[in-house]
């Protein structure tokens, strides 16, 4: 007969998201989360988690602390961004012979 | 390097000594792959454990070549008896609880920073190039057990009671990290092995300071401190352990896996 | 205490609403859109995933006993490296599995507390018992080759964060199968005693797998809305022969015979006929009679138990000593 578990609840240990830097000069990507108690263990555990096969810099966030933008707001903060052309390269003709 | 008979023998001795501690305390960690507290210790003991099973594996190898007659880095781990086993005695007790293990493993890891970092001086290059890498691991083994011991002395009453005990039935088996014997008198005067004297206040000094913050008390001045273990004398569970890791060697001889 | 990562909730006002929400929401998937944690779901969608992803997470969680059990024997320093690094790295999945489960909104411990329970499921192979060095090699090779082919569809499944999962853990999972079947490969090519064990191994292992893919389509209920909401993108029974059809070419490499009088070629369809599954054994195993069942449970309440004075004392000390 498998036994129930205990009436005691278990601690909650507290949510971090890990971001990775893959190698010097590039940004940090979000690769995942983790429970951890702290913030230093989060970090040590991060490492052991998540760049087993290489990182150059890590960051723990308390997951509470990320401030996200929802899927209703995407149309008014995303949308029109994608029509301004004058931000992109290709809307500029430089002659041949000009090197930038 | 180039190395007489004698004191290619010596230099043998010694990194078999050295590689028995790291395989018998990667082992007893590896115990814990999958019973860990949480799954973020069951990978952190288990990156513990593959960083000093690994050194291991390149101090046996190391050895072998320097033996020089056939036999390999496996034939060292898994064909010798525990009388020619060179390890601590420290290293070979079982993991105990999770209190158990820190406490050992912080003991150890607070000495491995210190002896790595006079190896990495030695004027044997392969053994010097092998203890470089494994420092920068040692501290960050130590950097976790110290984090552990904090959170386990000034955590609950339960925690504190259990790390104290831990504290108590290990420490007979820290004064053998610093007692030199002759072998390693004559690799220090060859400027090959550590002065293992010479690191006991750093390491002590370390060990005070933690305990200090993990509101441990340190064990009594009278204390029995264990001995013999790098003359092949041990306690009774490491013919134990080497009969688990050995048994598929020494039931087919010869076979390769 | 959620993140803003996870899941949002969103209340419908009218049915009307719901229905014109859950159109878009399958049109979105019908063209190959990731759902993500903040996104708009129907709630069976939430509640499937949840299933889903958490019985993948206990199954590696679990996983790691059958083959934790041979870490200590490891035969030589390259295999005890080797292994250990694999059930690190399936707690690692485990661990990269939960997380993706918590973004819909359930905490770990509620997960945790589901499987301590017997309520909740993992893969039923994990109740088989590692009886040889050799189960470690055919684990690797079989049960690590059906799960490949199981997971390599879900790294792109509709839900964004399973999805990212499975393509980190796809990336681990090979150096997994290579070590196993090197493991088989060598005690194929060992010993007259290596050789019966390797063989001996296959035989035991060889049925419990091919029940892994789970029963034939045609009796599960939940499979058409899975496959509509690309959450399912296989049938179980096309994965079952992908692996039958490779397995069979790999056995033969090393000469090692799979335990089935039945398996035929089939020139017309291309594919390896075989013989009848036994399904009385995977329910009876499912529902907590295999060989191994209470073991593995036992041994993961031990863990459970002894660990929570640890997991105590790590919050204790966090409350203490906040700025760390």
């Amino acid at each position: 007969m498998v036994k129930v578990t205990s009436t005691e609840t278990e601690t909650h240990m507290p949510l971090w998201e890990v971001f990775s830097q893959e190698k010097t000069g590039k940004p940090h990507t979000h690769v995942g989360s983790l429970h951890a108690p702290d913030a230093t263990m989060a970090l040590q555990n991060a490492r052991d988690s998540y760049a087993r096969r290489g990182s150059t810099n890590l960051w723990v966030v308390p997951a509470e602390a990320i401030v996200a933008s929802t899927p209703e707001d995407s149309p008014m903060f995303f949308d029109s961004a994608a029509d301004k052309v004058y931000r992109h390269p290709q809307f500029y003709t430089i002659p041949r012979s000009v090197k930038l | 390097m180039e190395l007489t008979e004698k004191l290619s023998e010596q230099v043998f001795d010694y990194l078999l000594r050295h590689a028995d501690d790291r395989l018998v305390l990667g082992h007893r960690l590896s115990e814990w792959c999958g019973h860990a507290p949480m799954m973020e210790e069951d990978l952190a003991l288990a990156n513990i454990a593959l960083d000093l099973i690994g050194q291991a594996t390149l101090l046996y190898k190391l050895a072998a070549e320097t033996e020089n007659c056939g036999r390999t880095e496996d034939d060292l781990a898994f064909l010798r008896d525990p009388s020619e086993f060179h390890n601590l005695q420290l290293v070979e007790q079982p993991k105990g609880d999770f209190a158990y293990t820190i406490a050992r493993q912080f003991l150890f890891d607070a000495y491995d920073v210190l002896f790595l970092d006079q190896l990495s001086l030695s004027t044997h290059p392969e053994l010097a190039g092998i203890a470089a890498k494994a420092l920068k691991e040692a501290q960050y083994h130590l950097r976790h057990t110290q984090q552990w011991m904090m959170r386990l002395g000034d955590g609950t009453e339960e925690s504190h009671r259990r790390l104290q005990d831990a504290v108590e039935d290990i420490w007979r088996f820290s004064g053998e990290l610093f007692v030199p014997d002759n072998l390693d008198q004559t690799l220090v005067a060859e400027r090959i092995g550590v002065d293992l004297e010479a690191l006991r206040p750093s390491w002590q000094e370390t060990v005070s300071e933690t305990f200090r913050e993990a509101t441990l008390d340190l064990p009594g001045e009278e204390q029995y401190f264990a001995s013999g273990s790098r003359g092949g004398y041990h306690t009774e569970h490491l013919g134990f352990l080497l009969a688990e890791m050995q048994v598929l060697q020494r039931t087919h001889p010869g076979a390769t896996w | 205490m959620e993140s803003q990562l996870h899941s949002s909730d969103f209340s419908g006002n009218s049915s009307e609403d719901e229905i014109q929400r859950e159109k878009r929401f399958e049109e979105r998937i019908h063209f190959g859109e990731r759902i993500e944690p903040k996104d708009w779901m129907p709630e069976r969608y939430r509640s499937q995933l949840i299933r889903m992803i958490s019985q993948h997470a206990h199954s590696e969680v679990i996983g790691m006993y059958p083959e934790g059990n041979w870490i200590t024997r490891a035969p030589t320093l390259r295999r005890k490296l080797g292994l250990l690094a694999k059930v690190q790295d399936e707690c690692g999945h485990g661990l990269y599995l939960y997380c993706a489960a918590e973004t819909l909104g359930v905490d770990r411990n509620d997960l945790t507390e589901k499987l301590l329970s017997g309520k909740a499921k993992y893969a039923s192979i994990f109740n088989y018992p590692t009886l040889s060095w050799a189960d470690i090699g055919v684990i690797g090779w079989l049960v690590d080759g059906a799960a490949i082919i199981n997971q390599t569809p879900l790294a792109k499944c509709s839900y964004g964060p399973y999805s990212r999962a499975m393509i980190h853990i796809c990336k681990e999972e090979s150096f997994h199968l290579k070590q196993g079947f090197e493991i088989v490969t060598t005690l194929a090519k060992g010993t007259s005693v290596q050789k019966k064990m390797v063989q001996e191994s296959v035989n035991r292992w060889w049925w419990p797998v091919l029940m892994m893919f789970g029963p034939s389509d045609k009796e599960s209920p939940n499979s058409e809305e899975l496959m509509r909401w690309r959450v399912k993108l296989h049938s179980n029974d096309s994965l079952r022969q992908r692996f039958v059809n490779g397995s069979v070419a790999q056995a033969k490499a090393v000469e090692l015979t799979l335990p089935d009088p039945e398996l035929r070629y089939n020139e017309e369809t291309g594919n390896w006929d075989f013989g009848s599954i036994d399904w009385d054994e995977f329910w009876q195993v499912v529902k907590g009679h295999g060989p191994c069942n209470r073991d593995r449970m036992g041994m993961f309440h031990k863990k459970h138990k002894e660990g929570r004075w640890v997991r105590e004392a790590a919050h204790a000390y966090a409350s203490r000593h906040p700025v760390n």
